[in-house]
């Protein structure tokens, strides 16, 4: 299992557009993907249980991925994360 | 057969098209138990399924015909219908409780809104609710055989009837293909109303059972002339309204004529006639009836169009386009008045017993500061392109003028700190609409370069009568000496205290109230921009000299607003002779 911690530092935290794109990537791979905060875990490949988490600025959150391709989906991830200037 | 209803005139002219009704279906179901969950699951599916290519084809219409952009929302309803944790939740019940799909998905829904609409300090998850209740209403559509209206997806050239019209309804039209509108309720000042004359598209309003009497693609004239509404025509009265269409737009073509004319009257006085806009869209509109400046730009469309919050350069963007376009005439910039009527799918609000008295327009602003800094600075940036007025409305106490105007100082010292540019003659205004301002308006001129007065709110609320409703509609009454003399202590205190007084209200473009206006020494008339050349032309028939008595008549001496029409009609008889 791979894992990855985030700080999320966008102003608005993980809203519409950002979760819709980390959803589009999580979604790519046959992992099992996950996205914790706060305690609770919710499948990243699920926009609404993403959104229900309500991941606002300053969150720390971590996404842990567990299956074939779990090293490029976390990659993948990462990826995102930074390109939309969502996290850290 | 042919039928004719009586409305409301809410927007001139005339169009003759087929009928688009924009009428929800009843969605009202019973939950039940199923004794095979089985054939229950693959109902279920098959709703998920036909709502997919439902929404796939609406999304491709929408992003012919409306752009990208606003197709981005059938992308998040495709996302949400093919969630795993959504419908994979509503499958759970229905195989758990053995339940009806119906009651599954209604459950489902509900938990979902309700952790969206709980999450009160995030306005952006709180949209999702609304698009949680969008795919829900569509799939159960499909459970229940009915049918959706579609308004993104329309695609040729249709009368769009509905019981109303609100903003965001209007937002998702496809205005390309819009004739006109008719509805049920409403008045002249109703919002529907006002996007139609702003779109200068014919209106009936308040025809009381247009969505009952006619049917999707029958044949539909809107006389917003008249205020008739005319199902099935024959072709006699097709070919009526045609010349009747022509006779107007005729009327319309030698006012036209004035359009590079100033504002003058008889006598040779000079006053400002400028328009009303929503977006800057409308200024194709103002530049083609001749404005001499905008009165009032209605910012909160920019919010009610978006899916979202718009950010500040969205915002910059759009308040430059209009001053730019106005070439240094003055732009009156007025910030977000949501709240009352005006809604926001993103941004949940308390739902209030009276909106109309509750927290609207700068009483929201000032409770959501980082709401109201971003419009600020959006419009502080905008200044340096031209003639910027920024007007706060809804103002009821100087302490609420103060406050914003010390945020507003806040921001343009912060933003010429970083070496931003500010223009140098932006003026910082208010509406008078809350009658509180009104009474105290000596007060309030010293403390702001212009007011503009609403007539609508201040109508309104000086009659205590919703503009809304129907029932109360004879008390909304420009002409009642109450509101009249209301208008005038408002205009004698801004002259006292050496600044200009406009009105954006509809009354300024309305040919009974004009004159009265303009014998109180209105400076400044913002109307629709379809009501400019024919309210110039009314001024060159007037004499100043003539309406001397006119204002003192109509404040202290009639005692009904009946008197003052008649004493305005008189007027005009001796004009025209």
């Amino acid at each position: 299992m791979e894992k990855c911690d985030f700080h999320i530092v966008a102003e608005t935290g993980i809203h519409a557009r950002p979760a819709t794109l980390l959803v589009q990537a999580a979604s790519k791979f046959g992992s099992d993907i996950n996205l914790e905060y706060n305690g609770k875990s919710v499948n990243l490949k699920s926009i609404m249980g993403v959104m229900s988490l309500g991941v606002g600025k300053g969150a720390d959150v971590t996404i842990t991925a567990d299956g074939d391709d779990e090293k490029d989906a976390i990659a993948a991830i990462s990826d995102t994360m930074k390109k939309e200037g969502l996290a850290e | 057969m042919t039928k004719i209803l009586k409305g409301i005139a809410a927007s001139d002219g005339i169009a003759v098209a087929p009928a688009y009704l924009l009428v929800e279906p009843d969605l009202s179901f019973t939950k039940t138990t199923v004794s095979d969950a089985v054939s229950e699951l693959d109902r279920f599916k098959n709703a998920i399924t036909a709502s997919t290519s439902e929404v796939e084809a609406i999304r491709d219409s929408a992003k012919e015909s409306l752009g990208e952009d606003e197709a981005q929302v059938f992308e998040a309803h495709l996302m949400i219908l093919n969630d795993p944790e959504f419908t994979g939740a509503i499958e759970t019940e229905i195989k758990d409780q053995k339940i009806n799909s119906e009651a599954a998905l209604d459950e489902t829904a509900q938990k979902f809104i309700a952790i969206f609409e709980g999450m009160t300090d995030n306005a952006y998850m709180q949209q999702r609710a609304a698009d949680v209740r969008d795919v829900s209403k569509r799939i159960m559509a499909h459970l229940l055989n009915k049918e959706l209206p579609n308004p993104a997806a329309i695609d040729h050239e249709v009368i769009v009837v509905a019981h109303d019209l609100t903003p965001s309804d209007t937002a998702q039209l496809n205005k390309q293909f819009v004739k006109g509108f008719v509805t049920d309720i409403g008045g002249r000042t109703a919002h529907s109303a006002i996007m139609a004359r702003s779109l200068e598209l014919p209106a009936v309003v308040g025809t009381e059972s247009i969505t009952a009497d006619v049917e999707n693609g029958q044949t539909l004239v809107v006389d917003g002339l008249n205020g008739d509404a005319v199902i099935e025509p024959s072709d006699t009265q097709v070919a009526d309204y045609k010349q009747k269409s022509e006779a107007f737009l005729a009327q319309k073509a030698e006012w036209e004529k004035l359009k590079n004319e100033p504002s003058v009257t008889a006598d040779g006085k000079e006053f400002t006639i400028a328009a009303n806009i929503g977006t800057p869209n409308d200024m194709q509109g103002v530049n083609d009836n001749g404005a001499e400046a905008i009165g009032l730009y209605r910012t909160e469309f920019l919010y009610m169009d978006s899916k979202d919050f718009p950010t500040e350069d969205q915002q910059f963007e759009a308040y430059k386009e209009v001053i730019e376009g106005m070439h240094g005439k003055q732009v009156i910039i007025r910030t977000m008045d949501i709240g009352g009527d005006k809604h926001l799918d993103y941004w949940d609000l308390p739902d209030e017993m009276n909106p109309f008295l509750g927290i609207r327009a700068i009483r929201l602003s000032l409770k959501n500061e980082d709401i109201f800094r971003t419009q600020l600075r959006a419009l502080l940036r905008a200044s340096a392109y031209g003639k910027l007025g920024i007007m706060f409305p809804m103002i009821g106490t100087l302490n609420e003028l103060r406050k914003a105007k010390a945020i507003l100082a806040e921001e343009k010292t912060k933003l010429v700190n970083d070496g931003v540019k500010v223009g140098d003659n932006l003026e910082v205004g208010m509406m008078i609409e809350v009658p509180a301002a009104a009474v105290l308006a000596d007060q309030f001129a010293k403390e702001v370069d212009f007011f503009s007065i609403g007539t609508n709110d201040l109508i309104q609320y000086t009659m205590a009568a919703d503009r809304g409703n129907d029932n109360v509609s004879y008390l909304y009454q420009p002409a009642n000496p109450s509101v009249l003399r209301l208008i005038k202590h408002t205009i004698d205190a801004a002259h006292e205290n050496g600044i200009w007084c406009g009105m954006c209200g509809e009354a300024a473009g309305d040919s009974t109230m004009f004159p009265i206006l303009l014998s109180m020494g209105l400076d400044e008339y913002s109307m629709s921009a379809t009501s400019i050349l024919r309210i110039r032309s009314l001024m060159k028939k007037l004499n100043t000299e003539d309406l001397k008595e006119l204002a003192n008549k109509a404040c202290y001496i009639s005692e009904t607003a009946e008197e003052n029409e008649q004493l305005v009609a008189d007027l005009m008889n001796q004009v025209d002779k």
